[in-house]
């Protein structure tokens, strides 16, 4: 990656975040490059709107520091909130007002110039595909809709970098689908896109991840070496008759990690294929399950984070049972 | 620097607002007239037509000359003769009369023969302040029935014709019919004005925190001081109008006089609805709830205003530390102001120094707001 800071659109140094006794975030570090869409993983709870909210300048960091867009987290954030774009988890344009008025709100919010304004909010109406709706209150408008329409107005002033906090949640299959059209739209024009979330297909999309765990950063970079290097046990593939009931026979075997039932046969994370595989073999013939098939598959990204949390919880466990 | 254009959008956004909250719209206006014409009825302090009752044994021409005294002024109205002390005690516990008056047999021969006459007069304290006027009212009857009656025996007698020593000639100034109205309703205004400003500003900003738009708003380069006089600016044109319309009641419904500069009234209300408006604000920034901010708005809004802005009750009367308190209560100026400018005409030559705590009120309120503002979470 290219460390000349120029290019970075934002650069984390041991971050940090009490909220009182609560660690929220610890010891986060991390770059963006300009122009990459930077995902950022994590089940509820993670950390990872407390990491975005201190990036777009609403939470002061406890030590640790930040740039964005050029600008310190700690000392700059209204110089940031200049330069980029921000959506929060929550819905939070005006649901009485029009598509048109929210958009003028957040056009004059961000001075946008009058010859330029008419213009942008026809982009923004295209783009969410809300022309016939402009006159409508936005409380009517769908999941898909409203999320769309809070991107437009978070770029209505084209900026360099945009924050997205879980953009799509609760939100159906296809309006997801159109949302990160429009997200790689953008990228596509320059534009730094970070962006949470805790769908797995959507990680995929990304240039390169972060993955949060328990406020802390466990696994940072692109999809591809992710799978390929964070991933230190093989997955198998196994399909046999009555795979429910197999899963109870494979668990009991030592060189077995975990199992679980994936479309009609099983995924089983195993540390070693070659043992396993003879393993799982010889126990299901001796129960005489019909097996069709074993097979080494590469891992999901989520057989990626869940093995990789799996580990953090046994290594805590183990330090807890030491303490 | 405050961009105008900021300002003007975030104006226009709240108008939105509060057209489309009918409800709320209904509030701001209704709710203001509805207390002035509730309290401005019901808050009258004059002591008019005080139910008497009266036990009259002696049955004489005499007694019926004296109780005709009663009856005749406005202070008093009779409602019932009673026959017995029974009766009399029966109507004062029911609160049919609030005074009883007990003339004895021998009133008639005690006068005639020059004696003093004793009388008696029954008062319900339970309302001390209507008690004490109306035993003022009573002795004041009874005084000028003896001296009438003490002028005519020396006259009888043939004495020189007297005259009474003195002669005191009141005049009431600014209030001339002494009508409790014209000095309640400009101090209600204020005391109601500062109850209604405070309220429409205090949910404001804590609605936004409560529905998560604010956390968008303050992600953006809008600065807090566009933000709060963006806010403020709607609120004030709906606090105008709720003085124009309470100042036309005044004017219209209760006709109470309006002798002082309609300009520095509505100037002077300007002032103080800015302050007024920034203290709902400056709570509904403090607490982020709606709830807390409404109650806690009309808490230190309601009482305050209503017992120590001097409106009701005179400021000189309180004890010196309540007195002191009195002056960190804002409407206690605009009541001054509004007194002023109603009853007596008068203009800044004279309420100046009210007129300048009233503006330092307002820039503090104004300034703790924007201090207070933060464009942070936490």
């Amino acid at each position: 990656m290219n460390t000349n800071e120029a290019e970075l659109a934002v650069v984390v140094r041991d971050l940090e975040k009490r909220f009182g006794k609560f660690v929220a975030v610890s010891s986060v570090s991390f770059e963006v490059a300009r122009g990459e869409i930077f995902g950022f993983l994590g089940s509820n709870g993670a950390g990872k709107s407390t990491v975005i909210r201190m990036l777009v300048g609403l939470l002061t960091p406890t030590s640790g520091s930040g740039r964005v867009a050029g600008f310190d987290v700690g000392t700059e954030a209204e110089n940031i909130k200049k330069h980029i774009g921000y959506m929060s988890q929550k819905f939070s344009l005006y649901d009485d007002l029009t598509v048109e008025e929210n958009i003028n709100l957040y056009s004059g919010i961000y001075r946008i110039d009058r010859a330029k304004k008419k213009q942008r909010k026809e982009w923004v109406l295209e783009m969410a595909g809300l022309r016939d709706h402009r006159h409508s209150r936005t409380s009517i408008l769908s999941a898909g809709w409203k999320q769309r329409l809070a991107l437009g107005c978070a770029v209505l002033h084209e900026p360099e970098i945009i924050f997205l906090d879980e953009p799509t949640s609760g939100v159906d299959p296809i309006s997801r689908r159109q949302f990160w059209d429009l997200i790689n739209d953008l990228a596509g024009k320059g534009v730094t896109v970070f962006v949470t979330t805790h769908y797995m297909d959507e990680a995929e999309y990304c240039d390169r991840l972060g993955l949060m765990d328990r406020g802390e950063l466990i696994a940072v970079g692109t999809p591809g070496s992710v799978k390929a290097d964070l991933m230190k046990d093989d997955i198998l593939d196994v399909h046999c008759q009555r795979p429910q009931d197999a899963i109870a026979d494979i668990e009991q075997l030592a060189s077995v990690k975990d199992v679980a039932l994936f479309g009609r046969g099983l995924h089983v994370v195993v540390e070693n294929a070659e043992v396993a595989i003879a393993e799982i073999r010889k126990s299901l013939e001796s129960k005489s399950f019909v097996i069709e098939r074993i097979e080494v598959i590469p891992p999901t990204l989520e057989d990626v984070f869940v093995s990789l949390i799996e580990a953090r919880d046994k290594a805590m466990d183990v330090r807890k049972v030491a303490g | 620097m405050m961009k105008p254009i900021r300002v003007w959008a975030i104006a226009r956004k709240e108008v939105v607002h509060i057209l489309r909250d009918p409800r709320s719209l209904m509030m701001a206006i209704a709710i203001p007239m509805l207390l002035l014409v509730l309290f401005g009825y019901a808050l009258t302090l004059d002591v008019d037509n005080v139910p008497m009752v009266v036990w009259d044994q002696s049955q004489s021409q005499t007694s019926r000359e004296f109780i005709s005294r009663f009856d005749g002024s406005r202070y008093f109205s009779i409602r019932q003769y009673a026959r017995d002390y029974h009766e009399v005690e029966r109507s004062i516990d029911t609160g049919k009369a609030l005074v009883a008056l007990i003339i004895p047999t021998d009133f008639g021969s005690d006068i005639k023969s020059g004696r003093a006459a004793p009388v008696q007069l029954i008062v319900d304290g339970g309302d001390s302040n209507t008690a004490t006027i109306a035993m003022g009212y009573a002795d004041f009857v009874a005084l000028n029935y003896s001296q009438d009656v003490a002028i005519r025996e020396i006259a009888r007698s043939g004495g020189p014709k007297l005259h009474p020593p003195l002669d005191m000639r009141p005049r009431v100034w600014f209030n001339a019919e002494l009508v409790s109205k014209n000095y309640i309703i400009p101090g209600l205004i204020a005391v109601i004005m500062m109850v209604i400003a405070a309220l429409l500003t205090s949910l404001t900003v804590a609605r936004e925190w409560e529905r998560g738009t604010m956390e968008q708003l303050i992600a953006t380069p809008v600065k807090g001081s566009e933000l709060i006089l963006g806010k403020l600016l709607p609120y004030f044109a709906l606090g105008m109008l709720d003085v124009l319309l309470a100042v036309l009641m005044g004017e219209f419904l209760f006709e109470v006089p309006l002798r002082g500069s309609v300009g520095l009234l509505f100037g002077m209300a300007a002032v103080f609805l800015v302050g007024a408006l920034s203290l709902g604000m400056f709570i509904s920034i403090m607490t982020r709830s709606q709830l807390l901010a409404s109650q806690l708005a009309m808490v230190l809004t309601f009482l305050p205003s209503f017992l120590l802005s001097g409106f009701m009750y005179s400021i000189a009367n309180m004890p010196p530390p309540i007195q002191i308190m009195t002056h960190l209560i804002p409407a206690r100026y605009f009541v001054v102001l509004l007194k002023g400018i109603y009853l007596k005409g008068v203009g800044l030559e004279v309420l100046g120094l009210n007129a300048v705590l009233l503006a330092v009120f307002a820039v503090v309120m104004v300034a703790l707001a924007n201090f207070k503002f933060r464009k942070k979470l936490e």
